[in-house]
């Protein structure tokens, strides 16, 4: 037997926090690459796909989610403790996600308004990204993640280097495949400049304005597009709800509309 | 007092246990219990302009973003009264016949299939049976680049908006498709041939089913609503006929008919009212497959799926080959105060959203109700009703059973947990 074949296999687990299941519906989505994955790797927990449950430590926990129970506050540190890497997929573990609206808003309210009995319901007040509570490894952002830079981070931390993501804006994903610029050229409000890469730029060639759903890129001029969007006579509430939806708190998105409230 | 406890149910989309406690060997109670975070989807709907509903309830679901997008253009185009041209409604059947074959796909051959195989689950499968789970995931990757197509992404589509969409597909590039829909098609035929070879066991309900009545084919959206017991109504009349309730140990609540008490929908459902709606193709494969109307064994909802996942097939390939990619993209909603009702069917079930809105078009009032809600009693029901089988089968056996009646349901737990205003408030 070979030193390699005498190798342990690599052990991934996949946990769910507050989430709509569609990032780790995008490892199932990987559908030519998962069986040729699962005969490389060892996947160990992944309950939305086996019963099959072998416990820790992991060597990749991949964690999807946010953080909106005190349950859950206390479970995403066990598992910190059990895996070697922790890498956050998707808008929910990275930012709060959508749900992290009611970080702006009375939760207390909100479960009365879903709610008949809001008692029985646990919540906490805020919804938070995975970082913001335990040491995170790699963030892979996106309102869903994008399935082929999901297999390039497995890949990456299975062989111990790191994932090739790049953290730019999405006009130069437009810039690469070659499509026009929907609000220079065609007038259409767009969040491109300030939304982090990765979908591979689909709204514009749709013609559609990017909404944001990878959230901020490394270094957005907020204020600066919202400059240009009123040029296009878009009114400053539609501005403030466009960076209020998936990433809506992703410091760069809330900390721009927290400062525009400020000078008004 | 014996206890069936499953701390964690597998393989459903979602966060859920159960609990069955018997005193002596009869059942004392079954509880059902989603423990799924709740994130308030109705609240924070409040305040949001109507056109932002496709893309914001998308995201209570990763698995069926599409039936969320549909059931909100549907709701707020009621209550605009804007009129849909037929490329549109085209096109918005065609997007949801590729989530159809992805979540059917994923529930046949990647959830479903183990139990009746004796796995724990699709990975565990594809030692003995490489090939099946192959063809599996052949046809819900023809699903997924159908919606891909048309939608732009699997996972929550951008092309969808109210009105219709942002740009057409060139039919150049759906036509493309259609060699390899007819191939997975084949292979969704064959599948069921060989899914008619479990073993079911003998359990037959007399469910009240309730589904979308297609005017012309298998209904995918619409806005009459019937069942098998004289239920028979229109969208708009939705809130009259059902009501929510909300148990303490669920986060999720429980629909019933007002007047009856608890039903299911679903494909069951669907396939028992729209038989005759069937094309010849997938009526033909379910006569084969000896599948008829009234199919009331729950354990039998495999089979529908795989014919329901025919069905699409045949009514993404007529539609691609009459589609010609002439027409606006959308039509353009005049924004004013009203209240709109939308149903369509998920792949689960029946999803109702309402919405009231106001003249600026901004949400003052959100409901939505996924199909789990609707079925969370009836699957309650059905563990009732297996229960003392269980006391014969050891705790293993015991637990994969229970597991097993629930996810005849394919319950997605993730849209369960995000609910609606209750009727006990309304009154």
């Amino acid at each position: 037997m070979s030193a390699r074949q005498k190798q342990r296999r690599a052990r991934l687990a996949v946990f769910k926090f507050a989430s709509c299941d569609g990032c780790q519906l995008s490892l199932l989505d990987c559908e030519n690459e998962l069986l040729t994955l699962s005969e490389s790797i060892d996947i160990a927990y992944f309950l939305e796909a086996t019963r099959k449950a072998i416990r820790g430590p992991y060597d990749l926990a991949l964690i999807e989610g946010s953080i909106t129970t005190p349950h859950d506050a206390e479970r995403i540190r066990r598992v910190r403790s059990e895996s070697r890497f922790l890498v956050t997929i998707g808008a929910c573990a990275t930012s709060g996600g959508i749900q992290a609206l009611r970080n702006f808003g009375n939760v207390r309210e909100f479960a009365s308004i879903v709610y008949a009995r809001p008692e029985y319901i646990a919540t906490l007040a805020t919804s938070t990204a995975i970082g913001d509570h335990v040491a995170v490894d790699f963030e892979l952002r996106g309102c869903p993640i994008n399935k082929r830079q999901l297999l390039e981070v497995i890949s990456a931390f299975i062989a111990r280097r790191s994932p090739t993501i790049p953290a730019h804006s999405v006009c130069v994903e437009c810039k690469r495949r070659g499509t026009v610029c929907v609000m220079v050229a065609g007038g259409t409000p767009c969040l491109g400049p300030i939304t982090h890469a990765g979908c591979g730029a689909i709204c514009p060639s749709f013609a559609r304005g990017c909404y944001g759903c990878y959230g901020p890129d490394e270094a957005p001029n907020v204020a600066s597009l919202m400059t240009a969007w009123t040029q296009l006579n878009r009114p400053p509430d539609a501005i403030a709800r466009v960076l209020r939806t998936f990433n809506a708190n992703a410091p760069a998105f809330r900390n721009a509309l927290t400062h525009e409230n400020d000078q008004s | 007092m014996k206890t069936i406890k499953v701390e964690y149910l597998a393989r459903v989309e979602g966060e859920g246990a159960l609990r069955i406690r018997f005193r002596g060997n009869a059942v004392r109670d079954v509880e059902l219990r989603i423990f799924e975070p709740p994130r308030f989807f109705e609240a924070f709907l409040r305040g949001r302009h109507c056109a932002e509903a496709p893309d914001m309830t998308a995201r209570i679901c990763g698995i069926c973003p599409v039936a969320y997008q549909m059931s909100a253009c549907a709701a707020m185009e009621d209550g605009l009264a804007l009129s849909i041209p037929n490329h549109i409604r085209d096109l918005r059947r065609l997007i949801y016949c590729g989530e159809w074959i992805e979540s059917h796909a994923l529930h046949m051959f990647m959830l479903h299939a183990p139990d009746f195989l004796g796995f724990d689950g699709a990975l565990e499968m594809a030692r003995t049976h490489r090939d099946r789970l192959k063809a599996g995931l052949l046809i819900k990757s023809a699903g997924n680049e159908l919606i891909r197509a048309v939608g732009g992404r699997e996972v929550h589509p951008i092309n969808v908006r109210l009105g219709g969409f942002y740009s057409l597909p060139p039919a150049s590039e759906l036509l493309a498709l259609v060699p390899n829909l007819a191939s997975a098609r084949d292979r969704a035929l064959e599948a069921l041939e060989w899914m008619t070879s479990f073993d079911f066991p003998g359990f037959e309900r007399d469910y009240e089913f309730v589904a979308l009545r297609g005017s012309n084919s298998y209904p995918f959206m619409g806005r009459r609503l019937i069942s098998n017991k004289g239920l028979d109504i229109v969208a708009n009349q939705y809130d009259e006929t059902f009501e929510e309730r909300q148990v303490p140990y669920s986060n999720a609540l429980q629909s019933a008919i007002r007047a009856r008490g608890h039903y299911v929908c679903g494909p069951l459902s669907r396939f028992n009212l729209n038989f005759d709606l069937l094309s010849p193709t997938a009526a033909e494969a379910a006569r084969r497959a000896r599948v008829v109307p009234p199919c009331r064994n729950s354990f039998r909802s495999i089979l529908v799926r795989c014919i329901e996942t025919i069905e699409a097939f045949e009514q993404a390939i007529e539609i691609i080959e009459r589609y010609d990619g002439a027409g606006p993209a959308y039509v353009e909603a005049d924004v004013r105060a009203s209240t709109g009702y939308g149903l369509s069917e998920a792949p689960r079930g029946t999803l109702y959203h309402r919405y009231r809105i106001d003249d600026a078009g901004l949400i003052t009032d959100a409901t939505i109700i996924p199909p789990t809600s609707q079925n969370q009693a009836s699957m309650e029901d059905d563990l009732r009703e297996i229960a003392p089988r269980m006391l014969a089968l050891d705790h293993r056996a015991a637990t994969r059973l229970a597991e097993h009646v629930v996810r005849n349901h394919d319950p997605c737990i993730s849209c369960a947990t995000h609910f609606l205003n209750l009727t006990m408030e309304r009154e």
